[in-house]
């Protein structure tokens, strides 16, 4: 009976750790592919002075202001990264950097000080608390609320790609042909980052803050390894998040006692080297099958 | 505070060589050797939580370089992914050890751990004080030495090569010394926010000079003032040492955004003020001096009717460039009538002669349609200084008319 429990909780684990893997891996495809994947970075650490305010505000973790603090945040810092870049000589990377640790030690600094007594500590900022998802459920025998979140957020990114599937492939591959059929690829950026922020806050809960970037980057990086079409990557991206999550699951429930989302990161990282060595058009050992192929070509 | 220097000191050479990112990945990076470290020995030994600090630390540089030069994942993509792996095998190590010794195996000391993600002043130790000065002044003798070869590197990186300096070994070198900062700094400020100790400071000095340096020591007294200020308020306070620290570091940056001279958001919003009222003195100005030409004398008065129906402009603001002109001792105001002085006269026909001069060189060198020089013309008549109107002058050998067949007024007769 006990053990049936036990992979009860199991199971929820990995389907939570897909449902932050799914829309985390289509966004990240795009961030890869937009060279944006800093901006992504910068506003995962952005969105935390974001949550403390909309908890300072409301003195309640309802989740819906949480979103819009976050988002509000996450637009705050790409306008910020922009305008530091642009205004300021400074270069890119630096506005970048120093943009989100700014935000971020103001956050950790707000948290610190006023809610040091709620359970949003600074651990829980760091990697989340994913593992504690099937206790709660275990308590009352409902959905959590994070697994109801993170469900709405899995339909409407999904729904996102889709239906705005050709306005963000052309804003992504040519920017420049896109503003002259008439789509502004500088609104489709702001979009773009708008959900970044939106499914950070969203994931924030069940990985954290920083680990949420390694769930947007290390799929899609390895995706790209494979292939250079958009569908597929998308499509191979979702795979190894997925992938990568149950393994990282089940790697921390029998084979280490430590955090889930962590191991879920090595996992997809474990992926990412074997594909980098293994790749037949970009790994390490690439010269190896194009000798294979020219052999079987003189036969 | 030493870690202060250092980390600026390291942190100019990276902003400028655009990598400012690295150090973040770096700073990450630390984490996992940080706690493999400790797993090792089972106690916080400051040495060998350095070393595995800084062995992971290279390690992870070296996969940035790796990935980016043998697939088609560019370097942003890389730096993040190697940052998030690292960072994640890290905290897993960290709680594997919070929970065993939660359940009792005993590593003792495990506090002292948790300060290197978000930083602590007060878990400095003696022991911890000696090992930093000792990296600071390896940082500064170093930096001293290769003082011309680290500039070159990070102004002009081809050059450098070309004069045959060593360019993997300075490299290498100053990879080495951006891992030696972060793992002296990561236990005061924190993993997440280090990367903030090296960016920030000079880019604070950066809106300040581009002397290098100058910018040295702006981003070493800013960074040392901060430091200072922030662990004597954290220590009395328990604030986290690391966020305070960045926090008034952020503070810093974005006031010498706003009010830096130069560079400066403020000083350019006065200097485009500056410039749109020059633009509408000259050009009220201008349209005197056309009136003038009209009939024949520039000492006629004039109302404000007069000049509304030759050229349109805002009421409001031909009223207050009116009055500036008048403060300027360019036009005399008596009642309705406005007349140019001398000033304004000769002023008004430098103008023009350099609209009209500028008309015909592009029409003749850049051969533009005469119809479609007069914008561009409008725009140029402003900047032009006396050095740029004499070239054209003798570029054009003194020409009597524009274009548009207007005549050119000169103030001496031109000696042909």
């Amino acid at each position: 009976m006990n053990e049936y429990a036990i992979d009860i909780g199991l199971i929820v684990l990995i389907i939570t750790a897909c449902l932050v893997a799914i829309p985390c891996a289509l966004l990240g495809t795009y961030l890869v592919l937009r060279k944006t994947v800093m901006i992504g970075d910068a506003i995962s650490h952005a969105v935390l002075p974001g949550i403390a305010i909309a908890y300072l505000v409301t003195l309640s973790f309802d989740s819906w202001f949480m979103i819009l603090g976050a988002s509000i945040m996450g637009f705050f810092t790409t306008f910020l990264v922009e305008f530091l870049s642009k205004n300021g000589r400074l270069q890119a990377d630096a506005a970048i950097g120093v943009t989100f640790t700014g935000l971020f030690a103001l956050g950790v600094i707000l948290i610190s000080v006023y809610l040091s007594d709620t359970d949003l500590d600074q651990d829980c900022v760091l990697y989340g608390d994913i593992s504690d998802i099937p206790n709660l459920m275990e308590g009352n025998n409902k959905i959590p609320p994070t697994v109801y979140k993170l469900s709405i957020l899995n339909i409407s990114t999904l729904l996102f790609v889709i239906v705005f599937y050709k306005q963000l492939f052309i804003t992504t591959f040519d920017p420049q042909f896109a503003s002259s059929t008439g789509i502004s690829a500088n609104k489709w950026h702001y979009i773009l980052m708008g959900m970044v922020s939106i499914t950070t806050v969203t994931a924030f809960d069940a990985v954290g803050a920083i680990l949420v970037v390694g769930f947007l980057v290390l799929p899609a990086a390895t995706a790209y390894l494979l292939t250079e079409k958009l569908n597929k990557m998308l499509w191979l991206s979702v795979g190894f998040g997925v992938s990568g999550s149950i393994l990282g699951c089940l790697f921390a429930e029998y084979v280490l006692d430590t955090s889930t989302a962590a191991a879920i990161i090595l996992m997809i990282g474990i992926q990412f080297a074997l594909v980098f060595v293994l790749s037949p058009t970009q790994g390490i050992f690439k010269h190896v099958f194009k000798k294979a192929k020219t052999k079987k070509l003189s036969h | 505070m030493i870690l202060a220097i250092s980390s600026a000191i390291i942190g100019t050479f990276t902003v400028l060589r655009k990598r400012s990112l690295v150090g973040d990945a770096v700073s990450h990076a630390v984490l996992p050797g940080v706690a493999l470290g400790f797993i090792l020995r089972g106690e916080k030994d400051p040495i060998i939580l350095l070393v595995g600090a800084f062995i992971t630390g290279y390690l992870s540089l070296l996969l940035i370089d790796l990935i980016t030069k043998r697939t088609r994942i560019k370097e942003d993509t890389a730096i993040a992914l190697v940052l998030s792996f690292f960072f994640g095998i890290g905290i897993m190590l960290l709680v594997h050890i919070q929970q065993m010794s939660n359940s009792g195996h005993g590593y003792r000391d495990f506090a002292g751990l948790n300060s290197f993600l978000f930083g602590s002043a007060a878990s400095i130790g003696d022991q911890d004080i000696y090992m930093f000065s000792i990296i600071l002044l390896v940082i500064v003798i170093v930096v001293r030495l290769f003082y011309k070869e680290f500039k070159l590197l990070s102004f002009d990186e081809t050059f450098a090569q070309t004069i045959g300096i060593n360019i993997k070994f300075i490299q290498f070198l100053m990879t080495s010394l951006t891992v030696l900062a972060v793992v002296a700094g990561i236990q005061s400020v924190g993993v997440v926010l280090m990367s903030a100790m090296l960016i920030t400071p000079p880019a604070i000095g950066r809106f300040w000079t581009n002397n290098l340096q100058k910018m040295l020591f702006i981003a070493i007294f800013v960074s040392v003032l901060s430091s200072y200020v922030g662990a004597i308020v954290t220590t009395e306070t328990g604030v986290p040492t690391g966020p305070f620290i960045v926090g008034l570091l952020t503070l810093l940056a974005l006031l010498s955004f706003f009010f830096s001279p130069k560079r400066g958001l403020a000083f350019k919003v006065i200097q485009k003020r500056k410039h749109k009222i020059k633009m509408l003195e000259e050009n009220i100005l201008k349209t005197f001096y056309h009136l003038g030409e009209e009939n024949h004398s520039f000492d006629l008065p004039y109302t404000k009717k007069d000049i509304l129906q030759k050229r349109e402009f805002h009421e409001q603001k031909l009223n207050y460039g009116l009055k500036l002109l008048k403060r300027h001792r360019y036009i005399k105001i008596s009642g309705q009538e406005l007349t140019l002085t001398k000033a304004g006269i000769t002023k008004g026909q430098r103008i023009t002669k350099i609209h009209r001069l500028w008309e015909l060189y592009l029409t003749k060198y850049l051969r533009i349609a005469p119809d479609h020089v007069h914008e561009d013309a409008e725009n140029i008549e402003h900047i032009i200084t006396p050095e740029l109107e004499e070239k054209l002058e003798k570029l054009l050998e003194y020409p009597e008319t524009d274009p548009h067949s207007k005549e050119i007024p000169y103030r001496q007769k031109p000696k042909k």
